[in-house]
Formats: C-alpha cells, structure tokens, sequence
C-alpha cells in the first residue's frame, strides 16, 4: 500500500476557520463553585427527565398499582373495611414507592459508568463528589413526584390526613431525608458492579424484604415472634411509624430521631465511600 | 517548529497492571508543547492505560509524570484545570441534546449561564452540528458525536488535550472532518497527545511517534526518522495482471535484490535506496512486457516500520493482548 495523502474536506461541514475562532476565543474563567457544580449536576437529572419522561412512569405506575391493589384487595380481609386500611397503609406506601426509587439512582449512576461519560466528568476540575450530590439532588426530585402521586391518590379516594396538609407535608420530608441517606447504599453499589442490571437485581432484592418485612401492610404483633423481631429491629418500621404519626397527628419523636439518625449514618458511612470509588472507578 | 524546548509532556517508568496483566510497563514519554505526539500501537498496547494515567484518571503503580509541570498524582487538580480528555468510549450523554452536552460543561468549568450558551452555539456552529444541537445525542451518527465529543473538550481551550484514538470506527468522511478539526486545533496551539492505532493516523498528523508495544515504548521518532531507520525506501507496483507476479518478481529479484509479494494479489515491492535503481527496474519490468498498472517510489509505510520494530503487523492482536485492552478501557 502506498501512502497517499488522503484529500481533507475542506470546507465541508467543519469550517476549519470557524474551529480555529471557536479555539481561541475562551479563555479559562475561574472553576465552578461546589455547589453551582452540584446543581449543574442536578440540572443534568432534571433534563433526563424531561428527555425520557418514561423513566418517571416506574416513579408513577408503581405506586398507584400499590395503593389500589393493596387497599381493595387485601383491605376488607385485613381490617375489616377498605376504608380503614386505606387510612392505615398509605403513609407506608408512600414509604415503599420513595424508597424503591432510590435503587435508580445506583442503576443511573452504573449506566453512565458504563457509557464512558463519567471519564469527562473525572477530568473536569470540579468539586470530586459534585456529580454525586447533584445527581441525587435530581432524584428528590423523582421522590416528591412519587410522594405527590400517593398522597393525591389517596385524597381522590377517601383519605383525609388528620393532621392536614402540614402533617403530610412533615411525613414526605421525612421520607426524603431518609431516601438522600439510603440512596448512598444504592450508589455504592452502582459504582462495584458491573452493568447497570446487576444493580437493578440486587438493589431490589435488598428492598423488597426491607418494605415487606416491615409495619407497613399488617400489624407486626400478628407476625411470628421471630419476624416480628426484625420488623420492630427494621428502620423501615421506624420510618412508616414516624410518617404514620406525623400525617395522624400523633408523631412518636423517638421514631423520628431513629429514622433521622440512620440517615445520617448511611450517609456517614456510604457516601465518602461512593465518592472514593467514584474517583478511582475503573 | 522546533524552536519549543518546553515540554508539556514528562514521563518516567510510568507503570500499570491489572491483575496478573501488566497494561503499561516502564512508558518514557517527552512531548514537546505545542506539538502533535502521537502514540502509536495496536489494541491492547497500553495506550488508554497511559492516556488515563497522565489525565489523572488512573493511579500508576509505578514511576512519575509531570503534565504542563504538574505532578499527575499530587497535582491532580491542576493537571485536571489545563487539560481535556476525549475518551475511546465518546464521553458524552446520551439522554441530552448536544447543546445541552456543551452547556452543561460550559457551566462546570465556571462560565455564566448566557456564556455557556452562546459558548455552546458558537462550537456547535464551527463543527458543524447547529442543525443537529437541539437532538438527542442518542440520535447521532458515531462522527457527530466524536465531533460533539471533541467539541466537549475545547468548550474551554486546554493547553493539552488527550485524544485516546479518535477516529476510530468512523468512516472516511467523518474520518477527515476529525483530521481537519485536530489541524486546526494544533494551528491555534493546542498541545495534542494522539492515540492511535492507525498508522497513516499518526504519519499524516503527529510530528514525533512513539511507538508502543505490550506496555513499553518501543521506538520513538519523527515519522521520518521512524521510517528511515527501517531502511531508505521502496518500489511500489502494480500490475494489470495478478497472474504475471512471479515472472515480475523474479526481474525485480534481479535488479534490487529481493521482491515481497504485497497482499493484494497484483501488487509488489523491493526496497530500493535510489531512485536511479528503481527507474532502471521499472524500464526492465515495462521491457520484459508485463503490464504495469502503477507504480510508486517513496518511504516505507509505517505499517512496514511497525512490522520491522516489532515483528507483527500492527493490527494482530492476542487473546493476552484483548484481556488488557478490556482493563484499560474500563
């Protein structure tokens, strides 16, 4: 093979002045700060979703399916009445429908690992957990849509929160605060895995007997003795007890502390562990 | 050029090993400033890996390296505040639109929101994607979006880019549209440290080569010298028929010494120092009535130096070889 030159495309489609322009024309302007870069990373989640609305109908759909199927199906053998177990599951159902979302954002956080993007974000001079924080900025985003969906479900079906609008209003912070701390577990795992399919599987295998094997569908005196050790030892129970007494109106404080303080131990021990993995992540 | 003496570029022993794979083994590199470098090897040689080392992605296990006079392990910061990396793997998002692409790095290196944008149209418009800024990059042809990707590190001018082998997979087309961008970026003095795996890559853009074979650098040069120090030139033939090579092979056996039979059925070489030698061997094979298609005299190919300094053909590729190539990238 001989080596001939091969002819450029000059003035083709790139306008070989026009890059040059495009080169010399931006000088570096001081980095952004922590938290503009954080929120740029939350920027980034909120233009996901609206590019790939899809992705909220898991946020959606779930949920509602819950509420229904568990409140017609299971309400009148359970407690007697639809209505009364409506009124007693739906604080733990929104429960349920936030803390399953939090499994996405170890699945988004793997999916970009896998697309090669996260090379671009490591080589920018930017606060190192900035893509972290910003992206789960993004999801409180998802856990409020879903909070949203329940409690509007529940309204159109009958329930009315004894403690108002401010009760409501308590129990969903909560449940976000809870979620921001479980979602480090989640990221953490995005970050050892190896395709972002493996993160859906043990991420749900993990929070489906943590929701089921809780207060939230029946009442853990019913359970075996054994069972019902770990459902009073679960957070999960301390969670649904917590936003179940804020939405009535009788919020038990210790219940609340302990949901506050797994958080912020979940977050202790997850989330600089998320940010070392992600800095030397493959 | 060589007037430059700094270098922006300072490499010692740098080593990597995944496992039991030793991905990069001892890299010496010294990449001028304002230069094209390029590294040159097949799959697998270790070129992401020391890529991803210098741009502070990877820890090497071993040795040091100084990027624009920065410690890649201690000054990671800086070495990341002066450089820009296109990956092998395009490193944009797919679930955005290419202006949302460009915006949103415009905004994490610190530009205002109506800079970042009118930053984002501007670059959108040298590279030819405005038509295509509002569409999902998903969408995307695998030139745009190298284009895009391209266009990505440069939304603040890097004093070093890394380019980890940015044309490949792309079609001719495209292919040259990346060339002329890297022409222009060098014009405007952008250092540039090229990956390769195509020869004719590095031959028509790199100023100085080196080339890299299971981890180590294995020869290093201008594209010149590379080629002179495999020997001083060849006569390259074809001929209208593949049929006649051997009566063609035995007169040029005569001439110059020796012939090779090139892959394509109809054509041949032998080295050849003089020009005056290969006329008088062409006049012979033209006597001799063979036809002749074309014929060329010039400097080896650098596929003919890569097969000469490590004795397989750039493109073979080990399973070993395959295994590290999986490593580096991830």
């Amino acid at each position: 093979m001989s080596a001939t030159p091969p002819v450029a495309s000059r003035g083709d489609e790139v306008a070989d002045a026009a890059v040059r322009q495009a080169l010399a024309s931006t000088p570096r302007p001081p980095g952004a700060s922590a938290l503009s870069a954080a929120l740029t990373f939350g920027w980034r989640g909120m233009l996901k979703v609206k590019h790939v609305p899809e992705q909220l109908l898991d946020v959606t759909i779930t949920p509602v399916m819950f509420v229904l199927m568990f409140t017609y199906l299971f309400g009148g053998a359970i407690a007697g009445s639809t209505g009364e177990y409506r009124d007693f599951i739906l604080p733990g159902v929104l429960v349920v429908a936030v803390l399953f979302t939090t499994v996405y954002s170890g699945i988004a956080l793997n999916t970009d690992l896998t697309k090669g993007v996260v090379d671009r974000f490591r080589s920018l001079p930017i606060w190192r957990p900035a893509p972290l924080v910003g992206s789960l900025l993004g999801d409180s985003v998802r856990y409020l849509v879903a909070s949203t969906v329940i409690i509007v479900l529940g309204l159109i079906l009958g329930y009315r929160p004894p403690a108002g609008a401010g009760g409501v209003l308590a129990a969903v912070g909560l449940v976000v605060v809870f979620s921001f701390g479980l979602s480090w577990v989640f990221t953490t795992m995005g970050l050892v895995m190896r395709s972002p399919n493996a993160v859906m599987n043990a991420g749900f295998m993990s929070i489906f007997p943590l929701t089921f094997l809780s207060n939230v569908y029946v009442d853990p005196e019913t359970l075996p003795s054994g069972l019902e050790a770990f459902v009073n030892a679960n957070p999960v129970t301390f969670l649904v007890s917590a936003s179940r007494g804020l939405m009535e109106g009788n919020a038990d404080s210790g219940d609340i502390l302990v949901v506050l303080a797994t958080a912020a131990a979940l977050t202790a021990v997850f989330a600089p562990l998320t940010v070392r993995l992600y800095a030397r992540a493959r | 050029m060589a007037t430059t003496t700094t270098l922006a570029i300072e490499a010692t022993g740098l080593r990597k090993s995944f496992g039991e794979v030793r991905a990069v083994d001892g890299v010496d590199l010294a990449v001028p400033a304002g230069s094209v470098y390029g590294v040159l090897g097949p799959n697998g040689a270790g070129k992401t890996t020391t890529v991803r080392m210098l741009a502070t992605l990877l820890r090497p296990d071993a040795g040091e390296a100084r990027v624009l006079g920065h410690d890649i392990v201690s000054e990671g910061d800086a070495v990341r505040s002066l450089v820009s990396l296109t990956g092998q793997l395009a490193s944009v998002d797919e679930d955005l639109t290419g202006r949302e692409n460009l915006v949103l790095i415009g905004r994490l290196l610190g530009l205002g929101r109506a800079h970042a944008k009118a930053r984002a149209g501007e670059l959108l418009g040298a590279f030819g994607l405005a038509d295509a800024a509002g569409r999902l990059v998903k969408n995307y042809s695998g030139g745009m979006r190298r284009r895009l990707d391209i266009a990505a590190s440069i939304v603040v001018t890097p004093e070093l880019m890394f380019l980890d082998e940015p044309t490949t997979g792309l079609d001719p087309r495209s292919r040259n549209q990346v060339w002329d961008i890297i022409r222009a970026m060098v014009a405007a003095g952008t250092t540039i440290l090229l990956c390769t795996q195509y020869l004719d890559e590095a031959d028509q853009l790199a100023d100085g080569i080196a080339v890299i074979d299971h981890g180590r650098v294995i020869a290093e040069g201008t594209p010149a010298q590379l080629k002179a120090s495999v020997g001083s030139g060849a006569l390259h033939v074809r001929l209208l028929e593949p049929g006649r090579r051997p009566e063609a092979a035995r007169v040029l056996e005569r001439m110059l010494g020796t012939a090779h039979l090139e892959p394509d059925p109809a054509a041949l070489s032998a080295p050849c120092a003089e020009a005056d030698r290969g006329a008088e061997a062409i006049a012979e094979l033209s006597r001799s009535g063979v036809g002749i298609a074309d014929f060329s005299l010039g400097q080896p190919s650098l596929d003919e130096v890569f097969l000469a300094l490590t004795g397989h053909p750039a493109e073979e590729q080990t399973p070993e070889q395959a295994i590290e190539q999986e490593e580096g990238v991830r």
